[in-house]
Parts: structure tokens; C-alpha cells; sequence
């Protein structure tokens, strides 16, 4: 029996592409939350926080509304950039990157506020900017943390299923992923695809966080 | 010389305290905040740093005026010619010794990184990452890196305060040492006396947020005065009664001693109770220490 391995293949692009997204967005918004003294500090943490406790169908639904042509936001896009993020694969990277932000910004946030603060303050008195410390001596410094968030990601990205459903649908090699698939297949009975599906995900999911917690180990052993 | 007045409200432990201080240090001194903690001490270090904005005021170092409230002028940390010694170090965790010290200095004056680790004896442990160093060592690490800038003064938070009393006499020899050497002018945070009494040239004496006394030690600490009385500070550790007497047992600085007391001076006192012990000492015996 051959396997159509077209929705994992599309499923770990997606991860992946969302993952290279929320690592650059992640980085500096987790450290202006980090640093930050601006009253305005619990709004914005609340709503990177959001995507943990909403519904992804509420999510997904908000997304497909704005989105949509019939509507100012998704008409703008689509007169000025071409873009159409309704049933695209664009679209997911744009729902995915939303619906994972705070797995990539609260291991990076901590990392940044577990630091001594007299490390950025003795850098600065040593003449070095801002900019220069992050990347000199912060960003070295939470290495676990980066990668926890990365991995958290992509795995969560991986085992998206509302949000994708409401704004992707379902069409093969553009929308449907391995989470659509697989329900999918069992929809029509077909029990065996959807295992296969199911097993893959299980053990590439389990592979990734294996890694993470033993590189982990050994990064705060060497640091 | 160093000029300074400044303002700044701070929420301390014990409420709030209006901090205003206002004094000169001569180029090329020792100068010392001394005070109790919670009085501003670090708060004054890390004003004239940049690492702290006052609320009022002005700094002038040399001439060159680094913060002024009335004109708007705050020059940031990187842009005043300090080294600064926090009281935990902070040595970058992810640099080794070599690199934390030669991460001010530009990269073709490897010369110089050379001739500080050589300076404060760190050859051996060059490429050793800060984790795996002792009290001492990270002081010196510290103290390098804060030197690597070539700055005209250093300041230094507690320096000390977290070592033993033997690495804390020879430490206290080698900062004399680099001060010299080097020309610094160099404000020091402590709050222990005898090392500010042996260090310093000027001593700031602190005191809920103002200046207090201000002069050179023996002019801060004894006012002049030659003593016919001994007066020390001491804590109650114990009282028991032996016979008629009560036997009272003191802790004087570092040492504990045993005096005699009457039913009267025993009837107020507690063990932890603080106390003050005074004796006429017209001419004391003094001796080497370990002659005993």
C-alpha cells in the first residue's frame, strides 16, 4: 500500500516556516516584555497570552472573518499585496505564527528575565550598546530557552487542527495537513491511512522533544 | 575632581527617603561611601555611573559635566569614562576569563589584555569560564575587566563584602595597588570600617540619604579626640551567675569575652541586646596580634 506522504511533508513545511517567523517576531518582542516599563506591559502580555486559552476554533474563526475579501482587512490585502490568506497555504503561516506566538515568547521572556540585570548594566559600563549585549551576551546566555521556544513551536504548529480547519479547509497540497488527514481519513472509515498519519506524527513529535530535553541536560551542564 | 549634587526619591525597605547629596572628590583619591545599608550608598554609585537617573542635580568629572537636570544633559553609561565593580560581579557566564576582560578593549590591543591578566595574576586561569572560579578569582576578573576601559574613576559596589576576612586584607593590598598604579580616582561602597579606615583618603559618611560627615578618616571617625575612656560597641551573647557575680559573655568585633557585671547592669539586659562597653584606658597595652 503506498503512503500519500503530501500532508506530513506539508505539515512540517508549515512548522517549519512558523517556527523561522516566530523566532524572529519572538526574539525582540519577548525581550521588549522582558525589559520594558511601560504601563501598557499586562495588555500586550495578555494578548500574546490569548492563543493559550482561546478556543482555536474562535481563533480560526476570527482569522477566516478577517481574511476574508468580503471584509476591509482581507479586500486591503488582497488590492495591495495580492494576498489572499483564506483556504492558502499563506494563510496557515499567518493563523499558525499567531496561534504559537506564546510558546515562542514565554521560554524566551523567562530566559531574559532570569538573567541578573547587572549583566546588561556592567556591559553598558564597559561602553557596549544595547544591541551588542543582546547578541554578545543575552541571547548566548538563554540558549535553552531559544530552543525550548523553538521546539515548542514547531511541535504545537504540528498538532494544530481548529485553526487550520477554519481558515484552510481542506485541500490537498495547499491546506490539508497531517491533522486534517488524518481526520479525514477516519471520516471515511479508512482506518490504516490514518494511522499512518497518526504514527508519524507520534514518533517524529516524541523524536523532537526527546532532543530537547537531552540537549537541554547538556547545554545547562556546559553553561 | 569629581562635583556632585544630586536629588533622587527612593522607595526603600523602610519607605520612602528623599536621597540629597552634594560633594567633591579630589583627582586621584581614595574616597569611600560608608554608612549603614538602606542609607543610598549604591544609589550615589550608580548615579554617577549612568546606571541611575537622579531626579535633580548635576555631575561634573573633569570639567565635563555628565548629568545636569536643569539642562537636560544625561550622558549614558557607555559615553563616561568609568569602570564600575558590581557587588555580584557580574561577569558574562558565557565568556571566559580572557574574554570577559578583553570585551571593552579593541580587538588589536590584545597587548593590554595581556598585561591585566599578568597584573592580577589570572594566567592560569585564562581560559576558564567565571562559573569555575572561586570569590576571590572572580573579584580579580572583575576588577581587570573594569580596569580593561582605561577609566579615570572607578567605582566599586561592596567590593569585598562577600569574602573572607584573610582574601579581604589581600585584596584590599592589591586595590591599593591598581589605584595607585593606574592614577584612578576611586569611589568605594562599604560598609565595613576598618576597611574603609585603612583605604580610604576621604571618607562620605551616609545617613539616610544625606551626608552626614564628610573629611578624611580620622577626621569622620574620631573627630580629633584622643580617649582616656575605651569606648566598643559589643553584643550580649550570654549571662550567668557564678557565685555573687554574673559573668556576662561579649562579642566585640570578632572576638568573645567574658566580664564581670553587678545584679544591676544584669537585671536590664538580654542575650542579643546591644551594648556598649567602656573602660578607662589612659595607656593601653598594645601588642602584636598572636603574641598572646
Amino acid at each position: 500500500m503506498s503512503h500519500d506522504w503530501q500532508p506530513l511533508l506539508l505539515t512540517f513545511r508549515l512548522a517549519a516556516i512558523t517556527t523561522v517567523i516566530l523566532f524572529l517576531i519572538g526574539i525582540p518582542l519577548a525581550y521588549w516584555i522582558a525589559y520594558t516599563r511601560t504601563r501598557f506591559k499586562p495588555v500586550i502580555e495578555t494578548l500574546v497570552s490569548m492563543p493559550l486559552v482561546l478556543p482555536p476554533s474562535v481563533l480560526g474563526f476570527y482569522l477566516l472573518l478577517a481574511f476574508s475579501p468580503q471584509n476591509a482587512f482581507g479586500q486591503w490585502l488582497e488590492q495591495w499585496f495580492n494576498i489572499r490568506l483564506v483556504f492558502s497555504f499563506a494563510g496557515l503561516v499567518v493563523g499558525s505564527v499567531i496561534f504559537s506566538l506564546p510558546f515562542m515568547v514565554h521560554p524566551i521572556q523567562s530566559g531574559f528575565q532570569n538573567l541578573p540585570a547587572s549583566l546588561i548594566e556592567a556591559s553598558r559600563t564597559l561602553g557596549k550598546s544595547d544591541m551588542f549585549t543582546l547578541f554578545r551576551i543575552l541571547l548566548p546566555n538563554i540558549k535553552p530557552a531559544l530552543l525550548s521556544g523553538a521546539v515548542l513551536s514547531f511541535a504545537h504548529t504540528v498538532g494544530e487542527f481548529g485553526v487550520i480547519l477554519m481558515i484552510g479547509g481542506n485541500i490537498p497540497g495547499v491546506t490539508k495537513v497531517a491533522s486534517i488527514a488524518i481526520y479525514d481519513e477516519v471520516e471515511s472509515l479508512n482506518y490504516a491511512a490514518a494511522n499512518f498519519y497518526a504514527f508519524v506524527l507520534f514518533a517524529v513529535t516524541f523524536a523532537i522533544l526527546l532532543t530537547v530535553y537531552v540537549m537541554n541536560k547538556k547545554l545547562l551542564k556546559a553553561g | 575632581m569629581i562635583s556632585f549634587s544630586l536629588g533622587k526619591q527612593l522607595d526603600s525597605a523602610s519607605g520612602p527617603l528623599q536621597l540629597q547629596v552634594e560633594a567633591s572628590i579630589a583627582g586621584g583619591s581614595f574616597a569611600t561611601l560608608f554608612g549603614p545599608s538602606g542609607a543610598g550608598k549604591t544609589t550615589v554609585l550608580r548615579m554617577l555611573a549612568g546606571l541611575a537617573r537622579p531626579d535633580s542635580g548635576r555631575i561634573v568629572v573633569n570639567g565635563e559635566t555628565w548629568f545636569d537636570a536643569a539642562r537636560g544633559i544625561h550622558l549614558p553609561p557607555q559615553h563616561r569614562a568609568i569602570g564600575f565593580v558590581f557587588q555580584d560581579y557580574a561577569l558574562f557566564p558565557n565568556l571566559s576569563v580572557r574574554e570577559n576582560i578583553a570585551y571593552a578593549v579593541e580587538r588589536h590591543e590584545g597587548g593590554w589584555v595581556d598585561e591585566l591578566i599578568a597584573l592580577m595574576d589570572l594566567g592560569k586561569l585564562q581560559e576558564r569560564l567565571p562559573a569555575t572560579l572561586s570569590g576571590g578569582q572572580k573579584q580579580r576578573v572583575a576588577l581587570a575587566r573594569a580596569l580593561a576601559r582605561k577609566p579615570k574613576l572607578l567605582l566599586l559596589d561592596e567590593p569585598l563584602s562577600a569574602l573572607d576576612l584573610n582574601l579581604r586584607q589581600q585584596l584590599q593590598d592589591e586595590l591599593a595597588a591598581l589605584h595607585r598604579r593606574f592614577g584612578l580616582t576611586t569611589l568605594m561602597v562599604s560598609h565595613e570600617l576598618g576597611e574603609v579606615f585603612k583605604m580610604s583618603d576621604a571618607v562620605l559618611r551616609l545617613e539616610a540619604g544625606r551626608i552626614a560627615a564628610s573629611g578624611t578618616p580620622r577626621e569622620v571617625f574620631l573627630q580629633g579626640r584622643l580617649s582616656g575612656r575605651l569606648n566598643l560597641h559589643a553584643q550580649v551573647l550570654d549571662i550567668r551567675r557564678e557565685d555573687v557575680v554574673h559573668i556576662v559573655t561579649l562579642l566585640i568585633g570578632q572576638e568573645v569575652i567574658d566580664v564581670v557585671a553587678s545584679e544591676d547592669e544584669v537585671a536590664a539586659l538580654r542575650s542579643g541586646d546591644n551594648v556598649s562597653v567602656s573602660a578607662r584606658a589612659i595607656s593601653p597595652y598594645l601588642s602584636p596580634a598572636g603574641s598572646r
